[in-house]
């Protein structure tokens, strides 16, 4: 394979790494785990001048749970978010999710911020953090900002990341009480892109009722996004709810059209796995009403 | 490669077997004056009769998809012209060179000892497809001359899935009659191949390889064959696992499924039924081929014995009461191995062969040699990708030399200048077992032979009384009175003068041996197409989710006659690694061209190369009779189920779909619409119609989008902004010149920045039926680094309240090269944002504001400058 030729930066800090944004600004790719970025090189669909590998930034790779939250440094790869006893526990949703992404080798190169940068809009990571409501940390040699998970993806791998700025963390909200998570997908092969992607977060209040809802689908449109359902809560938290939820879903949404499915297919995998996701995660939180 | 500007002049495309035969298609090569490039029809027994008589006659017609393999290495080549001699060098990953060194020489147009073809030991895979690099060996040769200094290429993926080489695709029918009681008594095979772009050698050979065993495993006599080869604006197909055989299958194993259930008879017992009987061996198929060996209904008794047949029929019971969608599905087979050279003549008609002299054969040849120190070299020409022909030919060599397996080295580098190789060598045909490995023994026992009786001299016995065993020459029943055979060896060598008799000194002996049952095709077409005939019998059970569309393989049992195992695990190895490949054909891998021509699966993301986790278990049995037709008893194998599986899957498709009319691969999709009875088109892979070519500026299929803005302007005055060249210039994204060429006609450089290095982007846009303030037609073309494309525009002005107006507009778009091949995903973002772009520019541009590009680049910068991973 042939990139052309470009000049490697690998940076220690992110101080390092904030000047040599300045002085390559839209010129510069910037690579953690360089999965889709290295065949994008490759194919010379990306032509930078510079290459900033983010990898030695120690300071990226953090995970901190905190009661307000929990936030992963842009660098955390995604077979340690996998293993991390404390993901699983603060962030059950991104957990769930992790076993789809890719496949086991490539979740050892692969990092959280990565995912997000790059923005397909079929990855589980950027769903993930849509769903819960999350948000994701800018830093430019500017400052830095935190722009809201649901607002940050524009289209297909294109977000609202400026060209001097680079993702530096995600911050996962805190666990709700009495609510499931659930992740499912499906793809033509394991580790593929999603054709469809489901994540569910569904809180279940004393009655049986669902008093908190939200429901993201990936693969689906341009970019992750969740479904606006305010009709359901209240609405008992059992099957037949959780298919009204996906069937109203798969009404609305204008799914993309690619080789390995049309709109009508898309849908109709919204009906299916939708209803999938959104039952797992009613189950989810059954179970902790019956534990508690 | 991007240094090189090209500029396309797009004609019309023809992208397969409907657009190829279609009134008024357009004519790939004028010169041909047709899209048919060969046309040949076939008559065997009396299948008028046959068809006239038969209680039943099922037809199908279907298309089998294009798919190949996709090796681990791709094409890798080194050339180097060198003068005193003249000589071309080329290195490479080839599996010749076959009979297409003498095509090569002919290309470069020097004798054959004037190129000089070395093939590496190991190939990093092949299954056929790097047959087809000769094309770019002879490139390479012939540029290295050009420019005086060695050249290397190595094929990227990218290049692989979409330039390399392919199975052919195939738009088929086939016809069987069969009697009350299920004896097939006729078959009709009607057999359109689409070529691709150019008719590489051996094609048409995939439509002949199957041919003089048109009648499978079964004793059918009368059959009728129609071949065609079309030319379509695709890759070039050549060798692929199974060349031919799962499109040969595809058709006879359907009409079998098929032909049982209209009969109401058991598909195994109607195959059961057609099966040529064990005593009828060695068999005259009507076609020509002569099988050596086998027991069909055996081999069949032993899956259904492994399927616990009764039982999953009890499953499908149970699963259909449930109204789950369950099947089964059955394929036999026979698997050709050791090709005659000769069956590809059968493109010829009697009269053009005898014309063109004499072809027959498939030579084998193997040189065995032991040098002065005892130690033992085997060279063979086999090229082996990875089946273990090391392995296979020292166990061999070691068994007749009476040595250890490591104790003997074998090169399969080859060079066309220094090994001992003839037309027929390279890996192909399933030909190590069936032909390689017995030319190899037969070499071994040569030597086997002269070391006897040396060392029957030494040891003062009969030649007979000597047996090797443990490095030695040993007396039969005499352990003790022995001579080691590197003593032996030496002797040829060193004291030549002491040999027996008129004996030649040393031991190094070469074998160019003919298997004396690939004669010349006789004048009613009929040949002896190979060595051996191995036998495949496979049983699929599948559960095909109706929600989702998915086939899960329940079950799979593969039995193999492969005659004498030589290595059992080369040999499961290769009915797994079939099997792999025949599931992959029925489910995952497909080469997409869209209705332009462009190929859609340039990367593994979309072309679905089948992978460990999609694999399920096989329960493999094996039957063994061994070939009459080879020293060891061994048969070839290597393509197994990568013939059967697909249709096997197929069949057990049909079964739990309840309908014939399907189409391989069975995607998500694909199979989602089949199984609730919706229409399935591939999405953006329409098929332009026939004879409606794309007309003048216009385009088929593609991107397409529309969408309106209002704007703060009155439409007389959007109108002259919109045609006025200086407006144009600022607000196109990315604009960096704009010229009028004509009165309604410009021309344009466009600079989109990929992540920093700017690519420029050449465009040509014509003004069409204006009608002024109302409406216009935008035609034209662009060409750049990513890619090519052509389009049109059409736009509309409508004055709507407050002086305002309403601009509506709708392209249409195709768009090739590579961004075509790997980022369809991105075209319709790409279009959206830059539309988004142009249209806020012109807003600004209306209101007075000086407008101006907020940059092109800016959309491709965020795409992938930020890219990160």
């Amino acid at each position: 394979m042939k990139p052309v030729a470009f000049e490697y930066c690998r940076p220690d800090t992110l101080e390092e790494a904030m000047e040599l944004l300045a002085e390559f600004g839209s010129d510069a790719s910037i690579v953690s785990g360089g999965l889709s970025l290295g065949a994008m090189l490759n194919m010379r669909l990306v032509r930078p001048r510079a290459l900033i590998d983010v990898n030695r930034i120690d300071a990226l790779g953090d995970i901190k749970v905190a009661a307000s939250g929990t936030s992963t440094g842009a660098m955390v790869r995604q077979a340690v978010a996998l293993k991390s006893p404390e993901i699983a526990e603060a962030v059950p949703l991104l957990a769930r999710a992790l076993p789809n992404v890719g496949h086991y080798q490539t979740r050892s190169r692969g990092t959280l911020g990565g995912s997000v940068a790059h923005a397909d809009p079929s990855a589980e990571i950027p769903l993930s953090l849509v769903t819960l409501g999350g948000a994701v940390r800018l830093r430019s040699p500017k400052g830095a900002r935190e722009v809201a998970a649901r607002e940050f993806f524009h289209g297909v791998l294109t977000t609202d990341r400026r060209a001097d700025e680079m993702v530096t963390g995600l911050v996962w909200p805190a666990r709700a009480l009495r609510t499931g998570y659930a992740f499912e997908e499906i793809a033509q092969r394991h580790g593929d892109f999603a054709i469809v992607a489901a994540a569910a977060a569904v809180t279940v209040g004393d009655d049986g009722n669902i008093t908190a809802l939200s429901f993201g689908l990936g693969g689906v449109e341009d970019r992750p996004f969740v479904v606006d359902n305010p009709d359901f809560i209240g609405r008992p938290a059992i099957t037949a709810t959780a298919q009204e939820i996906a069937d109203a879903a798969a009404e609305i949404v204008e799914p993309m059209v690619d080789i390995q499915a049309s709109a009508d297919y898309r849908r109709q995998l919204v009906r299916v796995i939708g209803a999938k996701a959104l039952m797992a995660a009613i189950a989810d939180a059954e179970a902790q009403r019956e534990a508690a | 490669m991007e240094l090189i500007e090209v500029e396309y002049e797009p004609l019309p495309p023809v992208v397969d077997a409907d657009g190829a035969l279609g009134d008024g298609a357009a004519l790939l090569h004028e010169d041909v004056g047709s899209n048919v490039v060969h046309h040949r029809t076939f008559r065997y027994g009396d299948p008028e009769s046959a068809f006239a008589n038969a209680h039943k006659v099922v037809r199908l017609d279907w298309r089998y998809p294009r798919y190949g393999s996709t090796p681990m290495e791709t094409y890798g080549v080194v050339a180097n012209f060198e003068r005193a001699p003249d000589r071309y060098t080329i290195w490479s990953n080839f599996q010749g060179p076959f009979i297409l060194h003498a095509l090569m020489t002919g290309a470069l147009g020097v004798p054959g000892n004037r190129l000089r073809l070395i093939t590496s030991p190991h190939s990093g895979g092949s299954f056929g497809i790097k047959q087809a690099m000769y094309p770019y060996m002879v490139l390479l040769a012939a540029c290295s001359k050009l420019m005086g200094c060695p050249l290397k290429w190595i094929e990227d993926r990218l290049e692989h899935l979409t330039g390399a080489s392919t199975a052919a695709d195939r738009k088929d029918w086939v016809e069987a009659a069969f009697a009350e009681d299920g004896e097939l008594l006729g078959l009709k095979f009607d057999n359109i191949v689409n070529v691709g772009a150019f008719v590489r050698a051996p094609e048409p050979a995939s439509v002949y390889r199957m041919h003089s065993a048109s009648n499978g495993c079964y004793r059918v006599k009368n059959i009728f064959v129609e071949n065609r080869l079309v030319v379509t604006n695709t890759t070039p197909i050549g060798l692929n696992r199974g060349y031919g055989g799962p499109q040969f299958y595809y058709a006879l194993e359907r009409a079998m499924d098929a032909g049982a259930k209209e009969l109401g008879i058991d598909p195994a017992e109607i195959r059961r039924r057609n099966f040529i009987r064990p005593e009828e061996f060695p068999y005259s198929a009507p076609a020509g081929a002569t099988y050596d060996s086998g027991d069909y209904e055996a081999g069949l008794d032993q899956a259904l014995e492994l399927a616990a047949y009764d039982a999953l029929k009890a499953d499908r019971e149970k699963a259909r009461a449930e109204g789950r969608l369950f099947g089964i599905g059955f394929a036999a087979g026979i698997e050709p191995s050791g090709s005659n050279m000769a069956y590809v003549t059968l493109a010829q008609t009697p009269e053009e062969r005898a014309k063109a002299g004499g072809r027959s054969g498939g030579l084998g040849t193997a040189t065995v040699s032991v040098d002065p120190s005892g130690s033992v070299t085997v060279k063979t020409v086999s090229t082996p990708a990875g089946q273990g022909h090391q392995t296979v030919a020292a166990q061999v060599v070691a068994d007749a030399l009476g040595l250890r397996p490591e104790d003997i080295d074998v090169v399969t580098e080859m060079d066309t200048l220094t090994s001992a190789w003839s037309l027929a060598s390279g890996n192909y045909a399933n030909r190590f077992s069936s032909v390689v490995i017995g030319t190899i023994a037969e070499t071994a026992e040569k030597v086997a032979k002269k070391i006897k009786l040396i060392a029957a001299e030494n040891l003062e016995v009969a030649p007979e009384d000597v047996e090797l065993v443990g490095g030695e020459a040993r007396v039969v029943g005499v352990p003790d009175k022995a001579v080691p055979l590197r003593r032996v060896a030496a002797q040829t060598h060193w004291h030549p003068a002491g040999l027996p008799g008129e004996m030649e000194p040393g031991l190094f002996e070469t074998t160019i041996m003919n298997p004396p049952m690939l004669g010349a095709p006789d004048e009613q077409d009929r040949v002896g197409s190979a060595v051996t005939f191995g036998y495949v019998c496979d049983i699929a059970a599948v559960e095909i989710d109706k929600a989702t569309g998915k086939v899960e393989v329940k079950k799979y049992v593969s039995v193999h006659d492969v005659g004498n195992v030589l290595n059992e695990i080369v040999v499961e190895g290769q009915i797994y690694g079939g099997f792999a490949h025949g599931l992959a054909g029925a489910l995952l891998e497909e080469f997409v061209y869209d209705a332009g021509g462009n190929p859609q699966a340039g990367t593994f993301a979309d072309y679905l190369c089948i992978t460990a986790p999609e694999i399920p278990q096989v329960t493999v049995g094996h039957l063994n009779t061994p070939s009459p037709h080879n020293s060891l008893g061994a048969k070839g194998m290597g393509d197994g189920s990568s013939m059967l599986a697909p249709t096997a899957i197929a069949n057990a498709a049909a079964d739990a779909l309840g309908t014939y009319d399907i189409e391989l691969p069975l995607t998500l999709n694909k199979t989602w619409a089949l199984a609730n009875g919706l229409p399935y088109e591939r999405a953006g892979a329409a098929r332009p119609k026939v004879g409606d070519g794309p007309q003048e500026g216009g385009v088929e299929g593609g991107l397409t989008g529309e969408g309106s803005v209002e704007l703060n302007a009155a439409p007389d005055a959007v109108w002259r902004l919109l045609l006025d060249p200086d407006t144009l210039a600022a607000v196109v994204p990315g604009c960096e010149e704009l010229e009028q060429t004509g009165p309604d006609s410009f021309r344009a450089e466009v600079m989109i920045g990929v992540a920093g290095i700017k690519g420029l982007y050449s465009a040509e846009i014509e003004l069409r039926d204006k009608v002024e303030n109302e409406s216009v037609r935008l035609v034209g073309k662009a060409s750049g680094a990513l890619g090519f494309g052509q389009g049109e525009g059409r736009v509309r002005l409508e004055a709507i309240a407050d002086g305002r107006t309403k601009l509506s507009y709708s392209y249409r778009a195709n768009v090739g090269g590579k961004v075509a091949a790997v980022g369809q995903r991105m075209l319709g973002t790409v279009t959206k944002i830059l539309i988004g772009q142009f249209f806020r520019g012109f807003d600004r541009r209306l209101r007075g504001d000086g407008g101006g590009s907020s940059g092109g680049g800016g959309f491709f910068r965020r795409l992938f400058g930020g890219g990160r991973s």
